[in-house]
């Protein structure tokens, strides 16, 4: 098979880290090639050399496309040859149409003057090739993020794409909308298109990858044909970590102790749209010592309902009751919820979770100043020793609290929120999505700190969309669509296929 | 930092010179003030740092001084006031208004001036905290409002004189307690002790911080810095003994400088500002109350200008319609100066006041020169535009 991409001992390094180490990349002509490695293993870093954000000449090693030499100077370089990078965070005017988007900078346009009708016309067919149903002229802001990500792609085919690279395209997906990108894929192949996929999620890398190549610590471990034999997850994790991890989930004593939480009737309406009903007629408890899952896809309610428990932080008109062990609890704002003993870890912990400029110590204090404080003023010695313990339990990896939250990889960062969740001594904690965008390694620390806090008692209410993550994890799982719980299943009777059934019978 | 190479050897030399890189932006602050002051002092040829020259500079500069803290406060809050300077005018205009024309008691006036204060930054604060309505258009209207208003209030005259005991709100000094008089043995005692005060501060937060292992300046830093500072204490307090003294204004700044820097660093509050500023999502899901958190930012920015308005207005010895006119501007540009973000969660008091002083030296040492009004705005804009692109520029070297 023709090889249209060969990175040849790659190594790159900023003052005082090696980011790369002689790593070597080959990508046959027409093949999905998937590039695997825990976060910091350097998998943005190549990418970076490949669309040329690092200048040639920066790194030490070669770069052949189409079996030429190159040695791009800038990103224009390499679009110019038809390499085409998706960022994980999406590239979208949100304010500017479909259209607008597709031919920002590359505008039809003749002396300036834009020619709308033939723009129109072209991104029709564009949307048509990536299977996206809506007009040209709606507005990006209003599409979901998986159709958003189907406009980057066809912004992507515009430019006559020859390879094609997708930083982590499924992170913030549901699982159907992943199912269409992923098929999307496909169908470019098909199509003769090459493209490289980042993911941290193993399943979709086995369903489309015809290569896999493994990067650990800066280095190419292996690289997987899949096309010969089929390659186990197992198999790719042990690469990536470069240990077994005989289990996935970390075994747990379980044991279900008093009634905790109890919500009964919980009804919450749209926060802008007084009509529209969010969550409808919700109940559920939670006991001591239980981990409850919520599944659901993704709309279907769930960060919603968190978020309306955890203060009245979403939603209007909201109604119904919770009680913590039997007694009335009031959750009508959010510092009566964290007094309450509630604690609510959010899904996007860079928007709603941290205070990224800020460093550790001062994230993990944010949520309970008073137990570092007497009379309004903060004892910062104290301060600093508290985060110091949660740095040592939670296994932080950085030199010092003071450094600032920015400068962590995603799951020291998830580590950061859930300490300071953990520091106001909650008694039931709601997860939501708590290992997103994060590496399997970091993954199986945060279970651990979930198995952990069970044995101490405490309740835990965990929101995934991963779901062999929820089964390995929960006791009970709460099934959720469109704002109402459409069933309930112990750990032994749930499992994939009856969770999917109980939402599309629903 | 030049002989970064010929020192590579010394793993001590080069741990002081990459700290030094890495906080450019703190030492660079210092660096740059005595740098200006320096260069006027020579080009002056001496007159800058002259007893009476260096009180003018305090008296001059106090009111953008005690508007730099509250502006901090907004700016590190992820707002900014545009009204300062208009309501100023308009506190200096009703407090001439309240005792020159309507004979109400010194004493009665100043409090009820900033209670007036305080509510024009509660009904701007309002708007923005509750109504989200951002800050820079509620308080460009509130500009021109008050710049009307007061007009109004002064009906397009200045207004004066005021009594004596109001204009030793701006004026007056702190008589010496000591009675030696030349020197003012106050203001000396007052210098050694805020120098030993500084020194001692420092010591305990270093010996904190090196037993919780944050890591901390190299010791030579340490020493430089404080040896710096608490100097230079001392030789403004000698300075000023063998003039008139204290000046009052420098006591009320001083005070309220070392007041506004405790609660932004060591409080509950302040610490909920930065948090607020930084990111107001995730700190509203902690349990602050960020909307009245906002507000209580503007109505503290209120009370603070209205204190400069009375400051301001004592010291004219009259109230103007023109007073306060783009002052608002002074302010902001030394906060900025002073390392504050633009996007808020980021400045410090010192910071402010440091910028303040820049400001404040630069207008002193260039109108001493005799340089033009024009040339000094197009100086001022360009100090402003190098000290933000300096803080940027460290920004993406760090990253």
């Amino acid at each position: 098979m023709q090889t249209i991409l060969e990175m040849r001992n790659i190594t790159k390094t900023f003052p005082g880290v090696k980011a790369l180490d002689d790593v070597n990349l080959k990508v046959a002509n027409g093949e999905i090639h998937a590039l695997v490695g825990e976060n910091g293993a350097g998998k943005s870093t190549l990418m970076k050399v490949l669309s040329g954000v690092h200048a040639d000449g920066s790194y030490e090693g070669e770069v052949h496309f189409d079996g030429q030499l190159t040695a791009f100077s800038g990103i224009g370089d390499s679009e110019a040859l038809g390499i085409i990078i998706i960022h994980q965070e999406l590239a979208l005017v949100p304010l500017l149409s479909i259209a607008e988007n597709l031919f920002l900078g590359n505008e039809l346009a003749h002396k300036g003057i834009v020619n709308w009708p033939e723009t129109y016309r072209r991104t029709e067919a564009l949307l048509a090739k990536v299977g996206l149903h809506e007009p040209p002229a709606a507005l990006v802001d209003t599409l979901g993020v998986g159709k958003q990500q189907l406009v980057e792609i066809a912004k992507a085919l515009s430019k006559d794409v020859r390879l094609l690279i997708l930083d982590e395209p499924t992170a913030a997906l549901s699982e159907s909308d992943s199912q269409v990108l992923l098929d999307l894929l496909l169908e470019l192949k098909a199509q003769g298109v090459t493209s490289i996929i980042i993911s941290h999620k193993l399943n979709e890398v086995r369903r489309v990858a015809d290569t896999i190549t493994i990067i650990r610590d800066g280095s190419t471990v292996s690289t997987l044909d899949a096309r010969q034999q089929a390659i186990t997850e197992e198999q790719i994790v042990r690469d990536m970590v470069g240990r077994d991890l005989s289990q996935r989930y970390p075994a747990r004593q379980r044991i279900a102790g008093e009634m905790l939480l109890e919500v009964n009737d919980w009804n919450v309406w749209h926060p802008e749209h007084k009509t529209r009903q969010v969550i409808r007629d919700i109940d559920f408890h939670v006991r001591a010592g239980e981990v409850v899952g919520i599944a659901g896809l993704m709309g279907a309610g769930r960060t919603e309902l968190a978020m309306s428990l955890f203060g009245h932080s979403y939603g209007q008109n909201i109604s119904g009751s919770v009680s913590l062990r039997g007694e009335p609890l009031d959750v009508s704002t959010v510092s009566a919820a964290i007094r309450g003993g509630l604690a609510y870890v959010t899904e996007d912990r860079k928007e709603l979770g941290l205070i990224l400029d800020e460093s550790i110590h001062r994230n993990i204090t944010l949520a309970n100043l008073r137990d570092v404080s007497s009379s309004g003023v903060i004892n910062q010695a104290e301060e600093a020793r508290v985060a110091e313990g949660y740095r040592q339990a939670m296994n932080i990896r950085t030199p010092s609290v003071a450094q600032r939250v920015v400068n962590l990889s995603g799951g020291n960062q998830q580590k950061v929120v859930l300490s300071k969740w953990l520091f106001t001594a909650p008694e039931v904690l709601i997860l939501d999505e708590p290992t997103r965008g994060i590496d399997v390694g970091a993954k199986f620390e945060i279970y651990g700190i979930i198995n952990e806090l069970s044995a101490q008692g405490k309740g835990v209410i965990m929101i995934s969309s991963e779901m062999p993550e929820l089964l390995g994890m929960s006791d009970r799982i709460y099934v959720m669509n469109e704002g109402g719980f459409v069933g309930e299943l112990s750990a032994s009777e749930a499992s994939q296929e009856r969770i999917m059934s109980l939402i599309v019978t629903d | 930092m030049s002989d970064t190479s010929s020192t590579k050897g010394d793993s001590a030399q080069v741990g002081v010179s990459r700290y030094l890189l890495n906080h450019m932006r703190d030492y660079g602050l210092l660096f740059a003030l005595i740098a200006i002051m320096l260069f006027f002092q020579i080009v002056t040829d001496g007159t800058l740092l002259k007893p009476v020259n260096i009180t003018n500079l305090f008296l001059q500069n106090s009111y953008i001084i005690i508007m730099a803290l509250g502006m901090l406060i907004v700016i590190v809050g992820g707002n900014i006031d545009l009204s300062v300077g208009s309501v100023m005018g308009f506190i200096g205009a009703l407090s001439a208004v309240m005792i020159v024309n309507l004979d109400v008691p010194v004493a009665v006036t100043i409090p009820v001036c900033l209670f007036v204060g305080g509510l024009i930054g509660a009904a701007q604060g309002y708007w923005v905290a509750y109504w989200k309505i951002p800050s820079f258009i509620v308080t460009l209207a509130g500009m021109l409002v008050f710049r009307g208003l007061s007009l109004w209030l002064l009906e397009g005259q200045s207004v004066g004189p005021f009594p004596k005991s109001f204009q030793l709100l701006s004026t007056g000094f702190v008589p010496d307690v000591f009675g030696v008089g030349r020197p003012n043995v106050t203001a000396l005692v007052v210098g050694g002790v805020a120098a030993l005060a500084i020194v001692y501060m420092g010591l305990r937060k270093r010996r904190r911080n090196s037993a919780y292992g944050i890591v901390d300046e190299p010791l030579v830093v340490f020493i430089a810095r404080n040896a710096i500072v608490s100097g230079a204490l001392l030789f403004v307090a000698y300075k000023l003994s063998t003039f008139r003294g204290l000046p009052n204004v420098l006591v009320t700044m001083g005070v309220l400088t070392v007041i506004y820097a405790f609660v932004t660093e060591h409080t509950t509050i302040g610490r909920r500002v930065y948090a607020l500023g930084g990111n107001e999502k995730a700190a509203k899901l902690s349990g602050i109350r960020t909307e009245r958190l906002m507000f209580l930012t503007f109505v503290n920015m209120g009370v603070l200008a209205a204190l400069a308005g009375l400051i301001f207005a004592a010291r004219l010895n009259t109230a103007t319609p023109k007073a306060g006119f783009a002052v608002e501007l002074d302010v902001i540009a030394a906060v900025f100066i002073g390392g504050a973000s633009m996007s808020g969660g980021v400045g410090m008091i010192v910071g402010a006041v440091v910028g303040a002083f820049i400001m404040g030296v630069m207008n002193n040492g260039m109108s001493i020169m005799g340089i033009g009004i024009d040339y000094q705005q197009v100086i001022k804009g360009l100090v402003l535009l190098a000290a933000v692109i300096f803080d940027v520029y460290n920004k993406q070297k760090q990253r």
